[in-house]
Formats: structure tokens, sequence, C-alpha cells
């Protein structure tokens, strides 16, 4: 390891490591001696729990379950979203033209549609994969728009005035510049979408880690709702993490938004 | 009005050009009006004005990003209908470069666009970037170097597409004084070498001064037109103590004052009738 890789480690990794036992250690110490009760177990219990659950298969199993839920919700909505907020932000008539649905739509939550998703599509997949979508598409729609208008008119001049046609400006100009802002949006919307599968898989599903959380409730099997509980968390962090790393890739190391 | 002699057909005609705008109250706006001028290949034309006199607009027509509402512009002798690679424009702000690439990618940008391959663009690149003092900056990103330097690239970005004629907006304008000083003595370097044409937008009488082979000075808008061109004969590197430097500064002042003040007339009358 030479001495920059030393740095990095000491300077970055160590702290963020500190940061999580501390969240840890007080964890124990609440659970432990400020707590006392069966409701709220330590965090090794519930990590105890975890490996029986994982050894069992069956945290493995109601997680993936969660886990493709989101995955598909979210590229099916990004899909949509960020063609749309390309065109919003590129054509001022589409924008106008296009605003009463996104300004109206956005403002009823995904988990509003929950009833509405089960009736339509019933308690299997498509009602989730739906309620993801939806919860995505127009938080992705308003960031990209809002990054294309921002692009400073003096990029697109240049690239005119360096012979890129107008095919070659949308790709290698327009795409790159507003791709920080895209992220962003992709960022919350991702943020989002842990929120909408564990209500909707609440309220109506047969599997995933929000079922799991509430036959915990019906069963009071705390450990298990603690378990279901840390591994959003962790997989909440882990998305969030590959973000941040994108949009800090491709708005330079001095990115504000990351 | 035009005072220089020369053999060879121009460059760059602007004939009987206009440019009027819809102002927000309904009113046309007439910013330029009948100007014409030439600029012969090789020229460093630098346009001097005061604030509001339509010398961007003078830029933006030619560059393509508008159209003249009356006359025509032509470079060599074809009538300008837009942008194109043989105008390549330095802007006064760095926003115009793409943070995403590297100072050689962002040199590299336009002979990627236009089809150069690799090699090819990337030696033309790393030549560019040397002539204009970034050698070993390659790598770097733009938001990791000095105002002067990110300038540094819009400018090799520029030449290593070989335009036919180089535009320049103030792109000294937001630089701080040492830096300005350096960056105009530096571009007056590399042009002594290339002796590529360009149209040199400019407030600045010493700038002008120390770039020109020509300069342009614009009267006091609205309705805006050429006063009158004064040619700098002081060859090799220019200082603001020669004697000639001084000479050819006074000369421009004497010209320019009057449209400064008119200028601030006009601004006065503007907003006390606002």
């Amino acid at each position: 390891m030479n001495n920059g890789t030393l740095h990095k480690v000491l300077t970055h990794y160590v702290p963020y490591l500190l940061g999580f036992a501390l969240l840890f250690a007080t964890w124990h110490i609440v659970a432990v001696y400020s707590f006392k009760s069966v409701l709220f177990p330590p965090p090794l219990a519930v990590l105890r729990k975890a490996a029986e659950l994982t050894a069992s298969g069956v945290l493995i199993e109601q997680a993936s379950v969660s886990l493709a839920r989101i995955a598909a919700g979210f590229l099916l909505g990004v899909s949509i979203g960020i063609p749309i907020g390309l065109l919003m932000g590129s054509f001022s008539f589409l924008k106008k033209l296009l605003e009463p649905f996104t300004e109206f739509l956005r403002f009823i939550p995904s988990v509003a549609l929950i009833s509405v998703a089960v009736i339509w599509f019933g308690i299997g997949e498509e009602s989730k994969i739906f309620l993801i979508a939806y919860g995505t598409v127009f938080i992705v729609i308003l960031n990209t728009a809002a990054g294309v208008l921002s692009i400073h008119p003096d990029k697109l001049r240049a690239a005119r005035t360096l012979g890129a046609s107008p095919r070659q400006i949308f790709f290698f100009v327009a795409l790159p510049a507003a791709m920080p802002e895209i992220l962003t949006g992709l960022r919350i919307a991702m943020g989002n979408s842990f929120t909408t599968i564990v209500a909707a898989e609440m309220i109506a599903a047969d599997r995933g880690l929000g079922q799991m959380l509430w036959t915990g409730r019906l069963f009071m099997l705390i450990e298990e709702i603690f378990v279901s509980l840390l591994v959003l968390g962790l997989a909440g962090f882990a998305a969030d993490r590959l973000f941040r790393v994108a949009i800090t890739k491709f708005g330079g190391k001095y990115s504000v938004v990351a | 009005m035009n005072d220089m002699q020369s053999s060879l057909p121009p460059l760059l005609t602007f004939s009987d050009v206009g440019k009027s705008y819809q102002a927000l109250n309904g009113i046309a706006y007439q910013a330029i009006r009948g100007f014409n001028l030439d600029i012969t290949e090789g020229d460093f034309f630098c346009l001097l004005g005061p604030t509001g006199c339509g010398k961007t607009t003078i830029l933006s027509m030619l560059a393509g990003f508008e159209m003249p509402t009356s006359g025509s512009i032509r470079l060599a002798g074809e009538t300008i209908q837009g942008t194109s690679a043989d105008r390549g424009v330095v802007f006064q702000s760095h926003d115009s470069l793409y943070p995403w690439l590297t100072a050689l990618e962002n040199v590299e940008f336009g002979l990627r666009m236009r089809g150069v391959d690799k090699a090819t663009r990337r030696e033309r690149a790393i030549q560019q970037l040397r002539i204009v003092g970034l050698a070993g900056q390659e790598k770097k990103h733009p938001q990791e170097l000095s105002g002067g330097m990110k300038q540094r690239i819009q400018i090799a970005r520029v030449l290593a597409n070989r335009p036919k004629i180089l535009l320049m907006d103030e792109p000294f304008a937001a630089l701080d004084a040492q830096t300005r000083n350096l960056m105009q003595q530096e571009l007056r370097r590399i042009w002594l070498e290339d002796r590529v044409s360009v149209l040199f937008i400019t407030h600045d009488i010493d700038e002008a001064v120390t770039l020109g082979t020509h300069i342009g000075v614009m009267q006091a808008g609205p309705a805006s037109n050429l006063k009158g061109i004064v040619r700098v004969e002081i060859d090799g590197e220019r200082e603001r103590t020669q004697s000639s430097f001084i000479e050819h500064y006074r000369q421009v002042h004497a010209m320019i004052r009057d449209e400064v003040d008119k200028s601030r007339r006009h601004e006065l009358s503007q907003s006390a009738g606002a």
C-alpha cells in the first residue's frame, strides 16, 4: 500500500467505519442499559436473528423480492422519465403541454395510490412495480428538465461553432451537462422507492421486507422486525452511495450536488 | 473610412449590416445601422467601443448566433447563414468549457465532432495545448485550473479546429489585472507565430493597442456604426511604455472619448425617462 492509498484509507474510510461502529454502540447502550425491554432488542440479538434467517434462506428471499420490485419499478420509471424530461427541457412547447400532468400528478404520493394499484393490478408484482415507477417518474422528469434548462447557453453555442451537429450537441454536450442533475433526481427517486415498497408490501403483499415487518407486528416477532429495518437501512445506504459516486464522476470533483 | 490599402480581396466583409430588436415595450430598438467593414486575412482586428455600442451584436452575427435584419456578412465570398467551424468563438466566460472532459478532451472536441481520427486529433490537441502554454496540464479538468488557464483552453480548443477566423468576445475581461496582462502578451506571442485572422471585441484601449493590427472604434449606440479605424504599426512584442504605443493610445483615446460621453448621456437620459 503506498502513501496515497494509506492517506485515503485514514481520512476517508476509517471515520466512516468509526461512525458505523458508534451507531451500533449507541444502539447497544440504549437497548441494554437504558431501555431494558424485550421490545427493543440490542444489535447483537438482531444480528444473531439475521444470521439465523439468512441461514434458513428466509431473509435472502424476502429481501431479494423487495429489491427486485424496487429495481424493476425504478428502471421503468427512469426509462420513461429521462426521455420525457429531456424533451420538456429542450422544447418549451412540450414543457407547457406536459406541465399540467406533471404538476398535478406529482402531488399525489404513490402510497395514496396503493388502493388503486391493488384494484387494477392485484397484490402481485405488477402493483408494486407500478407504484414505484409512479413515484420515480415525476421526480426524474422534473430534475432532468431542470438539468437541461440550466445548461449555460455558451456550452451549446461553443459546440455549434466547433462544428458539432444538433444530434452530436444533444448526446455529447446537453446530456453530460445535465447529468449531475439527472442523477440527483434518480437519487431522490431511489429514496422514495424504499418508502413506497415498504408501505405497499405492508398493505398488500404475501412476500417482501414490508410484509415481514407487518407479520412481525401481528405475531410480536420483534427481532424479525428489526432485521428487516436493518436490511432496509443498509440497502438504501448502498444504493445512495452508488448514486453519489456516479454524480461525482460526472460533475467533477468540485461538484456541488454530491 | 477604411484606411488600409491591400491588394488581397478581403477575407470578411460586412455590407450595410443592420440589426434591430423588438424591445419589451414593443418599440423596435435599432442596435446597429449601416455597418460596413472589410477584414483582410491575417489581420488582428480589435473592435473597440463603450458599453452598449453593439460590438457584441457584431460578433454574435458574425458567429451566426443571430442574423442581421438588413445587409449581409460574407466570409471568403460566402454569405453567413448560421454557425460554422470556420468561425470559432472564445467566450468571455469559461462556462463554455466542458467540465466532464479533461483539458485535452476539451481541445479535441471540435476535431472529434468533425470525425478526425483519434491519433491525429490527439497529436494536434497536445501540440495546441503546448502552444498556449498548458503542456503538462492535459489530464486536468477545467475546474482544477485557474481563470487564465481556462481561457487558454478555450483558445487552444478553437485554434485546434483551424478556423478561417477566430472570434474573441472580451475573453480576458473577467480576469484579474495581472493575469489579463500576461494573457495579452501570450496571445500576442501566439498570434505572431500563427497569424490567424482575429476579430477581438474589447472596451479596453490598452488591450486593443497591445493586440491589434487594426482598431475599429465604434460609435455609441443606439443605431451604432464604425467611427473610424486606426492601424497599429508596431512590430513584434509591444510594451505599454514604448513611445509608439503611447502615440497610438492617444489617437484611439481621442476618437473614443466623445463616444463614451455620448453613451453616458444616453444612459442618463434613459434612466431619467424611466
